[in-house]
């Protein structure tokens, strides 16, 4: 039988242990659970970044590893979020109308409820009917089944038409690209049953738990993404191992030979694309409860171009480089349109980073695909090669 | 593989990113801390860095006149980027990095709806400047921008009795504010009489460009004999778009009027508006307002922005707030959100237009309604101005807002039903 | 003294208007300066008819100037003046009634008065009378153009005997469709209106629709058995089909004929109004949690006879069988509205027609727009099989240099003429240093050069608004490229648009040209076909690549232009085309301007005719059309035109 997992890929090892400590440190330094120096909207940044990193180890497994540049993976983030803020919104606002219909002098019946749930919920896009797909809205085991199926299903069908068909390389980048600008249009819709350009909202506010501050509940969801991540990286890891990813990376090689090797190429691509898009909504679903609100402009096309982008400054095909590259370019944007970086005055000018930063990270990326194109991921490789040697 | 060395890297490392974060979570006391929260980048960046500079410029004046409570006001600008998430996140940031005393921002509804949960729980203070589609009174804001009863109905009045609009064509952006006014108004115009198949409504994306179709099925509407109307809430930068294709078609305001109920100076200073004149807006404040403040006002604005700058409503709104804000500090003499926030209510600040606005318990404001039509120098001339109208946060003429009520004063609550004499619920709706 | 002396004017003025004659304009004015001073179009009617009555001959001069917003008053005593600019900023004031030079003012004393445009458009109807056989073609033309705008019974006379001595052709033709259409209004006999109603038969013009169709407003009445004699029918209903059955039992109740329906909140109002000790008719309030218990305590109050008894579907279904509904004409003429009816639908066919026509029209602007924004895409990406994410960028680059052009030239032509070329050069120039700097060390590794140049691109697009700032800045057309052809009301298309589709077909042409007939298309195609094969015949297929980048950037820079001048100019333009450029190029086939062409062609027309089927609703059309896009490319993998053989790449 072949060695363990861990023996084949030691950087899981390391990748798990380094994550437990930060995860660690970070609790202990949190408001929620500790000494309060890091600040719950640290925690709440930091439990965000790790579900983007999570996302970025799936487009590394379906770019890196298998060669499929989808530019459509943050549509499955997306509605991995729709599908558990469905749930959240639903019954927070279930909790706020039972509270105020009980002040009534009949009890409310449970049309009544549900209309008053449907004008609150619905109120700013000019409805008061549920819609059909909020039939499970009010079972978190279903919506939480859903935010696997939903985007699963839409990665299985798209993939399987896509595949089969042939369709490859930029292509499929584009046809990726139209399948989430569709979707984004699609929920801008007010009647598309998804409170159109207001998207899900609140959701920060888990229905039930309105007595726990968000300190500890922002570490709760740091918690869960950063036990999300490690898995998502074992899983990951073991995905691109054994012989299953030697084949996959093979097909990013040179597809045609692979089929004429007799594999069939279109259902392993087939099965990365749909394990990627349920490993994306997976960290949608734990995403936007702690970003707060969910909307179309989320899966717009440039979300999944920044992506890939990502996954190539961290350096493709190594899974840790995901990691890298999404943690650095989200943290660093966020401190650098956080209005703490002091503006540089030059005299004649003053530079304001909140103007320069994006003219900083465009010419990043120019930078890092001409000089490094291995990414940060490929520095890294570099530095342990050099420890190996000496 | 030398694991210990890149265990240290990585602890330091980690260290460094959290102490980043929270760097300045040591605020100097001598200062008081203003959070700007309008987007730089993106596609609101357009309407609201404008904003961004005004409350700059008002800081700086406010500071040159010795600042609050012999404090120096100091503002902390951060870049949402025209992206909701983010907007709640920088809320945060604001409030606990930040420690910011205020905060005024937002353009959007979605931008508000994003925040209000951060701002309700941190029990933070929001200036929100923009007109807006009403529904809503939350504890920590005070919108200084014209609820529908400010801007949409009295325009509709002006079309019904003065331009005698017998047929509406509603357009608007495909988002909350076109959706709930047009919503709004459909009503209104039913209980005025108008039959339902004389409202024509269209959405478009943001941004939408194209507008040949549109423009075409609105002259068509005409086919009836009826005089058409069309009250636009398109937002943004579609508009140029929009009145471009207008004024190609050699659709005068006089066969087809349109009141515009996002479309102020700024709008219009990028395009030619010689086809447009005519063509109406409903703003609380318009640049041509003839008044000794306001030209003032519009001085210091050039100096500080430029001389081709123009001023608009959200800047008047912005004004108002910061004023009301200072006066309120003052008065409370603290920054502490509860008291100031009491202490908003009942101020009176005069503003741009010659009348005076005063911040009533709902945390609206009374607004003059002026309606102005399009020169062609790109200015408005205005031609029907209202005494200030008290803002009215639930609507009337929604028969289940109707019922609401809001006051933070006598009933302390944002959303108390009359007719079963209860609070609904003390966080708004988000 | 004076005020008595005014009063006994007013009283003169209101008692005998033919006296008036003698009284002076201004006197007559002062007598309604209120409501001059803050007009209203319902209050200023009367007004305006003493004006006129009065006969005075500085009426029509005055109504004009008030109209054009050249009225203004001194606010001292309220007295009305026109004005004329004098030296040092005083204003010179002109009597109104005399005409004569009434002394200086400071612009300060004085009040512009400024009607609203709807009391400019009663004043337009007042002065109808004065303008109708003017001299001045213009003013007879303005005077149509009110009287087209709000036209009444009394005007019909007028304009009848101003058709005469009308000598100008197309006035007067003008003048007699509006007879026409005055006389289907206003007509007082029933066959000079039934021949003016038929003589629009195939008109699409939106003024006879709108004369016509007020003829045939209906709305629905309720009769005991059968329609009364004296009534005009349109047609008859049948509750369930032709009208909702709701909808008719509450024409019933309206009508007094059928008791009204209790409707569920006034039952839960009922039932909370007889709690008592916490039941309800015997039933416990804390049971009353589902409709069916609620109903069965109305019913069980009802049968007490505390509250009303609801209505049963069978009462409502007996009492709509006994009665007739029908959709009545408000006019009684059965003549009239059958000649309105059958000349409507005749027209509505010719509409129709023309419906396509501009639809086809809007399909053909749309594609040429996405033709010119994608074709540069199509030559970068068809030769290279580089995908350039800042293309977007060398569209808005091109839209930034037209509006740099037009802040030193400003004349409009010239400005246009000077930005097309020097925006193509601009773009070029990015466009080959992009080339030079970036992709040229990407050359095998396209997904590599989209991230490259997609981090050009929101570069580009931050530099764009630190330099511009992030407002919108204007690009404006040259006054000969304002307004539309109007074939009617209903085919129209601007010029602006006509002029993006001659420039999309000038550069179909040209690159046809460059590319089959000029030794550069020919290295080009080389190079397009197998770069190894043709760099061993002598060709450098560096330079051409550079060349070609150039070239389809530069003409993104001219097609940026050309979208700015009919949209906006803001760093954001350029994003908004990019996917749909994309989308342009797969679906017409890559390495092909044809394939482009047919795909820009596609994708317009298509979104077009999406768009009619739903006119309110842009965004599903765009969303139905991606998801078309989407299954199209199922079946044409490579594209409507696909390359062949080796060129195709694998």
């Amino acid at each position: 039988m072949e060695r363990s997992l861990f023996a084949r890929q030691p950087s899981v090892l390391i990748f798990i242990a380094l994550l437990a400590v930060f995860t660690i440190v970070m609790v202990i330094l949190s408001e929620g659970f500790g000494l309060g120096l890091v600040s719950t909207s640290t925690i709440k940044i930091l439990g965000k970044t790790l579900c983007l990193c999570l996302v970025a180890i799936a487009m590394d497994l379906v770019w890196g590893y298998c060669g499929i540049l989808s530019l459509g993976h943050f549509a499955f983030f997306g509605l991995g979020g729709y599908m558990i803020g469905m749930w959240l919104m639903y019954e927070r606002t279930k909790d706020i109308v039972i509270a105020s219909l009980a002040g009534g002098e009949l009890p409310p019946t449970s049309e009544e409820v549900r209309e008053a749930i449907g004008s609150q919920i619905f109120g700013v896009v000019g409805g008061s009917d549920i819609p059909a797909i909020w039939y499970f809205a009010d079972s978190l085991y279903a919506q939480l089944a859903l935010v696997v199926l939903v985007p699963g299903l839409l990665a299985l069908v798209f993939g399987w038409l896509a595949f089969r068909s042939r369709v490859t390389g930029v292509y499929l980048s584009i046809l990726t690209q139209a399948m989430t600008l569709a979707l984004s249009l699609y929920l801008f819709q007010n009647d598309s049953g998804l409170r159109g350009n207001n998207g899900l909202s609140g959701l920060q506010n888990i229905p039930g738990l309105t007595e726990v501050p968000q300190s500890v509940v922002s570490v709760w969801f740091f918690l869960a993404s950063a036990l999300a991540l490690g898995l998502g990286y074992v899983v990951a890891a073991w995905v691109v191992s054994g012989k299953f990813g030697n084949v996959i990376r093979a097909i990013r090689d040179d597809e045609a030979r692979i089929r004429f090797m007799g594999y069939p190429v279109e259902a392993y691509k087939l099965v990365v694309f749909t394990l990627t898009a349920v490993i994306a909504a997976i960290a949608g679903a734990l995403y936007y409860p702690q970003a707060g609100i969910i909307n179309p402009a989320e899966i717009a096309p440039i979300a999944s171009i920044y992506l890939a982008v990502w996954v190539a400054i961290g350096g493709r095909g190594r899974l840790y480089g995901a990691v890298i590259g999404a943690a650095t370019v989200s943290l660093l944007s966020s401190w650098f349109t956080g209005g703490q970086v002091p503006s540089i005055p030059l005299g004649f000018y003053t530079v304001n980073w909140v103007d320069w930063w994006q003219v900083l990270l465009g010419l990043g990326f120019v930078l890092v695909t001409l000089f490094a194109p291995k990414g940060i991921g490929g520095l890294f490789d570099r530095l342990v090669r050099k420890d190996a040697a000496s | 593989m030398n694991f210990t060395t890149k265990m240290k890297i990585a602890g330091a490392a980690a260290f460094l990113t959290s102490t980043i974060l929270t760097h300045s979570a040591t605020a100097a006391e001598d200062t008081i801390k203003v959070g700007v929260l309008h987007s730089l980048s993106g596609t609101m960046a357009i309407s609201e860095t404008t904003l961004k500079d005004t409350v700059l410029m008002l800081i700086e004046q406010q500071n040159a006149k010795g600042g609050v409570l012999g404090k120096k006001l100091e503002a902390v600008v951060v870049d949402p980027a025209s992206d909701w998430p983010l907007f709640a996140e920088k809320a945060r940031e604001l409030l606990t990095v930040d420690k910011v005393d205020v905060m005024f921002g937002c353009w959007t509804s979605v931008s508000r709806k994003s925040v209000l949960p951060v701002i309700e729980e941190l029990n933070g203070l929001l200036f929100y400047p923009v007109q807006y589609e009403g529904e809503e009174s939350s504890k920590n804001v005070f919108y200084t921008g014209a609820a529908p009863n400010q801007q949409a109905i009295p325009a509709t009045d002006y079309f019904l009795e003065e331009l005698g609009v017998e047929k509406f064509a509603l357009l608007g952006t495909d988002y909350v504010y076109p959706r709930t006014t047009n919503k709004i108004l459909e009503q209104y115009l039913k209980d005025k009489g108008i039959p339902a198949e004389d409202i024509f409504v269209n959405y478009t994306p943001f941004g939408h460009s194209d507008w040949s179709k549109i423009v075409g099925d609105v002259v068509a509407l005409g086919a009836d004999g009826k005089k058409v109307g069309v009250i636009s809430t398109i937002n943004g930068d579609a508009n140029i778009g929009f009145y471009k294709e207008l004024a190609a078609a050699g659709i005068s305001a006089d066969d087809i009027p349109v009141v515009a109920f996002s479309v102020g100076e700024e709008e219009l200073s990028g395009l030619d508006t010689t086809n447009l004149v005519g063509h109406l807006a409903a703003w609380n404040y318009f640049q041509s307002a003839d008044v000794p403040v306001n030209a003032e006002f519009i001085e210091e604005w050039k100096a500080f922005a430029g001389e081709e700058r123009v001023t608009n409503d959200p800047m008047e709104a912005t004004y108002i707030g910061f004023n009301m804000w200072v006066q309120a500090v003052e008065e409370a003499g603290t920054t502490d959100v509860d008291a100031v926030a009491e202490a908003v209510v009942g101020q009176k600040v005069a503003n741009l237009t010659g009348t005076e606005a005063e911040m009533l318990p709902n945390h609206h404001l009374t607004k003059p309604v002026l309606i102005g039509e399009i020169q062609a120098d790109g200015q408005f001339d205005i031609v029907s101005q209202t005494e200030p109208v008290p803002g009215d946060a639930w609507t009337d003429f929604l028969p289940e807002s109707a019922l609401l009520e809001s006051d933070w004063i006598e009933l302390k609550c944002g959303m108390y039903n009359t007719d079963t004499k209860t609070c609904v619920q003390l966080n708004s709706n988000y | 003294m004076p005020r008595i002396f005014y009063l006994l004017i007013a009283v003169v003025i209101a008692l005998a208007p033919a006296y008036a004659q003698d009284a002076d304009l201004n006197s007559l004015l002062e007598t309604h300066q209120a409501k001059i001073e803050k007009p209203s179009r319902r209050t200023i009617g009367p007004v305006l008819d003493a004006l006129v009555a009065s006969q005075l001959p500085g009426v029509a001069v005055f109504l004009e100037k008030w109209r054009e917003k050249d009225l203004w008053q001194r606010k001292a005593d309220g007295r009305f003046f026109f004005v004329e600019k004098a030296d040092g900023g005083q204003l010179m004031l002109i009597d109104v009634g005399s005409g004569a030079e009434a002394g200086l003012a400071d612009k300060k004393d004085l009040k512009n008065l400024k009607p609203n445009s709807g009391v400019r458009g009663v004043i337009a109807g007042a002065l109808v009378q004065f303008q109708l056989s003017d001299p001045d073609p213009e003013r007879r033309l303005q005077a149509l153009t009110a009287l087209e705008r709000d036209p009444d019974a009394s005007h019909l006379s007028i304009l009848r005997a101003a058709i005469e001595s009308e000598t100008d052709p197309a006035i007067k033709a003008r003048k007699e469709r509006l007879q026409r259409l005055l006389t289907i209004q206003f007509g007082s006999d029933q066959q000079t209106r039934v021949a003016a109603i038929e003589s629009f038969a195939g008109d699409p013009g939106v003024d006879a629709r709108a004369a016509l169709n007020p003829l045939l407003s209906t709305s629905v009445a309720v009769f005991n058995e059968k329609p009364d004699e004296d009534v005009n029918v349109a047609r008859l209903l049948v509750p369930g089909s032709d009208i909702e059955t709701e909808a008719a039992y509450q024409l019933l109740v309206d009508a007094g004929k059928a008791r009204p329906i209790v409707p569920l909140d006034a039952r839960k109002a009922a039932l909370v109004e007889n709690i008592e000790n916490g039941m309800v008719a015997g039933i416990p309030v804390a049971e009353l949690v589902t409709q069916s218990a609620r109903d069965r305590a109305y019913l069980a109050l009802a049968a007490d006879g505390t509250v009303p008894p609801l209505v049963t579907k069978e009462e409502q279904r007996a009492a709509l069988a006994d009665h007739v509904f029908a959709e009545v004409y408000a006019e009684p003429d059965q003549v009239l509205t059958t000649a309105a009816r059958e000349t409507l639908a005749n027209i509505s066919g010719t509409v129709g027609f023309y419906q396509f026509v501009d639809l086809a029209l809007d399909g053909l602007s749309l594609a040429s727009i996405y033709f010119l924004a994608a074709i540069g895409l199509a030559i970068t990406f068809g030769v290279m099989g580089v995908i350039n994410m800042a293309h977007g960028e060398f569209i808005m680059i091109g839209a930034y240099t037209g509006y740099v052009v037009q802040q030193y030239i400003p004349n409009y032509t010239v400005s246009i003429i000077v930005a097309l070329p020097l925006a193509f050069a601009v773009a070029f120039l990015a466009g080959v240093a992009l080339e030079r700097l970036v992709i040229r060390y990407l050359a095998h590794r396209p997904l590599e050069t989209l991230l490259a140049t997609f981090g050009v691109s929101i570069a580009l697009q931050q530099i764009a608004k630190n330099i511009f700032g992030t407002q919108a800045r204007p690009l404006t057309s040259p006054s000969w490229l304002d307004g539309a052809w109007v074939l009617n009301d209903v085919v129209s298309i601007s010029y602006i648009r006509i002029a993006i589709f001659v420039l999309a077909l000038a550069f179909l042409g040209l690159l046809l040209f460059v590319l089959n007939k000029t030794r550069l298309g020919l290295e080009v195609r080389a190079v397009t076909q197998n770069p190894r094969m043709a760099s061993s015949m002598g060709i450098n297929p560096d330079r051409i690549n550079m060349l070609t980048f150039g070239l389809g950037s530069g003409i993104a820079g001219i097609a940026g232009v050309a979208i700015g001048l009919f949209a906006k100019v803001t760093s954001e333009l350029g994003s908004g085309y990019i996917v749909q450029s994309f989308m342009t190029v797969v679906v017409g086939g890559v390495g092909n301007i044809w394939g482009t062409l047919a795909g820009a062609g596609m994708i317009g027309s298509l979104q077009k005719v999406i768009e009619f089927f739903n006119p309110s609703n842009t965004l599903a059309a765009q969303t139905y059309m991606i998801i078309f896009i989407i299954i199209f490319i199922q079946f044409r993998p490579k594209g409507i035109i696909a390359l062949k053989g080796r060129a195709a790449g694998d």
